[in-house]
């Protein structure tokens, strides 16, 4: 099945819609404590890989096995969630009509039933732990703003500072710094670090000075298969990653 | 004591003049009714306590609808079913209780019954006799339906204009049911002719003061519930199946539950404003299943004023006053006019009355709270 010490395990998975191949026979192993980037060209199957990982996909073939364990094709968004699966995606999406502290309200860990809810006690108690997850993500002092008043980079903030606070094992980062400025996008880059730290991290991006900056482990998707695997200057000396990115 | 303190904090001023407004009328109609004589100008005949205790019926199915529209997102085009079971549900206890005073005289068998030439009590009819089972009955009733449909639905995730259809053709086959004579509810005349609730005629002046009373108090009941859940951290996580529903099970909430959960309990309150609502006309028939119905009470909505509390009692009272008004004096032209309001409402008062009145009172924007 799988060794132990991946958190994350996709084999020969494939996803077909109406014939088109997005994900073909695609494997992935990511370690625990891991910070891995993905790319890849338009289409080569990045975001259908994320949804496969988070339930909102179903493979047509092969396995995924989460922490050696749990095989996700079983379990529903919800269920994959609150195994420890974070994900941000890439169009950022808050709650608009909640404050920023709200936000991170919902997301912190555990309470995810009706009535735990309706009797929770967190909304006076649970300030502490979302002005924590704010500084980590350079929000704390928005956190009484309307989410849907933030500007687009504060918006992803947001969303990574609700990632974290979900406390997941595995995080999946869809295109962080897609519409940043420079200047966001070294923040966002030096947040990601800190972040994987203490977190296996799945980070997918078309920007490839930011990937630099990650400096880790690259994995270059194309047409729903790995293409080549290694750091970011291996990959980009492999002749068929030349190609795919430049060839066309 | 435990209200209270959960309250506490989450009130907004607007909360407490409309539950001590709700008080003072509960306190103020009935001893206007009772004390004074018929020829004092002060004096509330019993038809327009009735006619008032009617809008608060009325104001209670605004706010189920609120609840889950306004906070949740559901749009349900078929309040009007729960309202109509929870209604049944007292008509049949209310039918039980004529106790062979009916024009047929048979001691057990409503006189619809006897006509039909049945020999006996449907199954269904039995313990309908006892008061507190026909209580249990008027939130049981719409509250199974409402699950039943719910599960179904927001498992299968049904969202939007699908789901409102949905709720639209439940109301509209109960309705084609609930005409049917064999069903044993009457067929189209309905239920009527009651005698009694609690022992006491439903036509005494102090019986309808009661019952306006009585609704008054539930209603504030109801409203202060409503705002325990929407000041909650439950009330955020509806919000959020109301703003970004698949984003929420990504943070792993099932909003199928929460939706079935907040939807299942309005459909009770609508039960219970059903309830109170026979009583006080005097009849239920398959009418108050008609699409119509329900769509009418989801403009009330929009008109008082959507996803605020007070904005569905407020919208349903407005509403009806100008009903009784229109159709006392200008019958034809009530459609035109509810159109009109409807479309008015919707191009220049997107927050309704209420969200209209507040932010020119207070010069801001913005929902109440979540």
């Amino acid at each position: 099945m799988t060794t132990t010490t991946s958190i994350l395990n996709l084999d020969g998975v494939t996803v077909s819609f109406d014939g088109f191949r997005a994900l073909n026979d695609l494997s992935l192993q990511v370690d625990r404590g891991e910070m891995r980037a993905i790319i890849g060209p338009n289409g080569a199957g990045k975001t259908t890989m994320m949804d496969v990982i988070t339930g909102k996909t179903r493979p047509d073939a092969g396995t995924v096995y989460f922490d050696g364990r749990h095989d996700l094709r079983k379990l529903d968004e919800a269920a994959i969630a609150q195994l420890g699966i974070g994900r941000k995606f890439q169009k950022p999406t808050v709650f608009e009509n909640l404050t920023v502290a709200d936000n991170v309200l919902l997301a912190l860990a555990g309470e995810r039933g009706v009535f735990a809810n309706l009797f929770s006690r967190r909304l006076r108690t649970a300030g502490d732990d979302i002005d924590r997850f704010l500084r980590i993500a350079r929000m704390l002092e928005h956190r009484g703003r309307r989410a849907g008043d933030l500007s687009h980079g504060q918006k992803q903030w947001l969303e990574i500072a609700m990632l974290l606070a979900q406390d997941p094992k595995l995080l999946l980062v869809d295109e962080p710094v897609a519409g940043m400025t420079d200047a966001e996008t070294d923040q966002t880059a030096d947040l990601l670090r800190e972040i994987a730290e203490v977190h296996s991290v799945v980070v997918v991006e078309h920007d490839m000075a930011f990937v630099r900056r990650l400096g880790v482990k690259v994995t270059v998707l194309h047409e729903g298969s790995v293409l080549a695997e290694g750091s970011l200057d291996h990959v980009s000396r492999n002749e068929r990653v030349i190609d795919v990115y430049l060839g066309r | 004591m435990i209200t209270a303190r959960l309250l506490s904090g989450r009130m907004t001023p607007w909360d407490v003049a409309f539950l001590l407004l709700l008080l003072a009328v509960a306190m103020v109609v009935p001893l206007l009714n009772l004390i004074p004589g018929p020829d004092s100008s002060f004096h509330i005949s019993a038809y327009m306590v009735s006619v008032l205790g009617k809008y608060l019926c009325y104001a209670l199915l605004a706010l189920a609808i609120d609840l889950v529209w306004g906070y949740c997102g559901i749009l349900s085009l078929g309040h009007g079913a729960f309202f109509g079971l929870g209604g049944y549900a007292m008509g049949m206890h209310l039918m039980r209780n004529i106790d062979g005073r009916g024009v047929y005289g048979h001691p057990v068998l409503p006189d619809f019954m006897v006509f039909l030439n049945w020999d006996e009590l449907p199954w269904y009819w039995l313990g309908f006799d006892m008061f507190p089972f026909a209580m249990l009955m008027v939130v049981l009733a719409p509250g199974a339906l409402a699950f039943l449909l719910g599960w179904f639905a927001f498992r299968s995730r049904v969202t939007g204009v699908y789901l409102s259809i949905v709720t639209q053709a439940m109301t509209f086959a109960l309705m084609l049911a609930f005409f049917q004579n064999d069903l044993g509810f009457g067929g189209s005349d309905g239920l009527t002719d009651f005698r009694d609730l609690l022992g006491v005629s439903l036509t005494a002046d102090g019986m309808r003061s009661g019952l306006f009373a009585a609704s008054a108090i539930i209603l504030a009941l109801a409203y202060l519930a409503c705002r325990l859940i929407v000041s909650s951290k439950l009330g955020r996580v509806l919000v959020g199946v109301r703003d970004a529903e698949a984003r929420l099970r990504f943070l792993g909430y099932r909003a199928e539950r929460f939706k079935l959960a907040v939807w299942t309990f309005s459909a009770m309150l609508a039960g219970i404003a059903g309830a109170l609502y026979v009583p006080q006309v005097g009849i239920i028939n398959p009418g108050e299943f008609a699409p119509a119905k329900s769509i009418e009470a989801v403009v009330w909505v929009a008109v008082g004023g959507r996803g605020f509390l007070v904005g569905g009692p407020i919208g349903a009272v407005v509403v009806n006053a100008f009903k009784t008004f229109f159709t006392g004096n200008f019958a034809d032209y009530w459609l035109f006019f509810l159109g009109g309001l409807f479309v008015l409402v919707t191009l220049f008062l997107p927050q309704g009355l209420f969200g209209w009145a507040r932010d020119r009172l207070a010069g801001r924007k913005g929902g109440d709270g979540p």
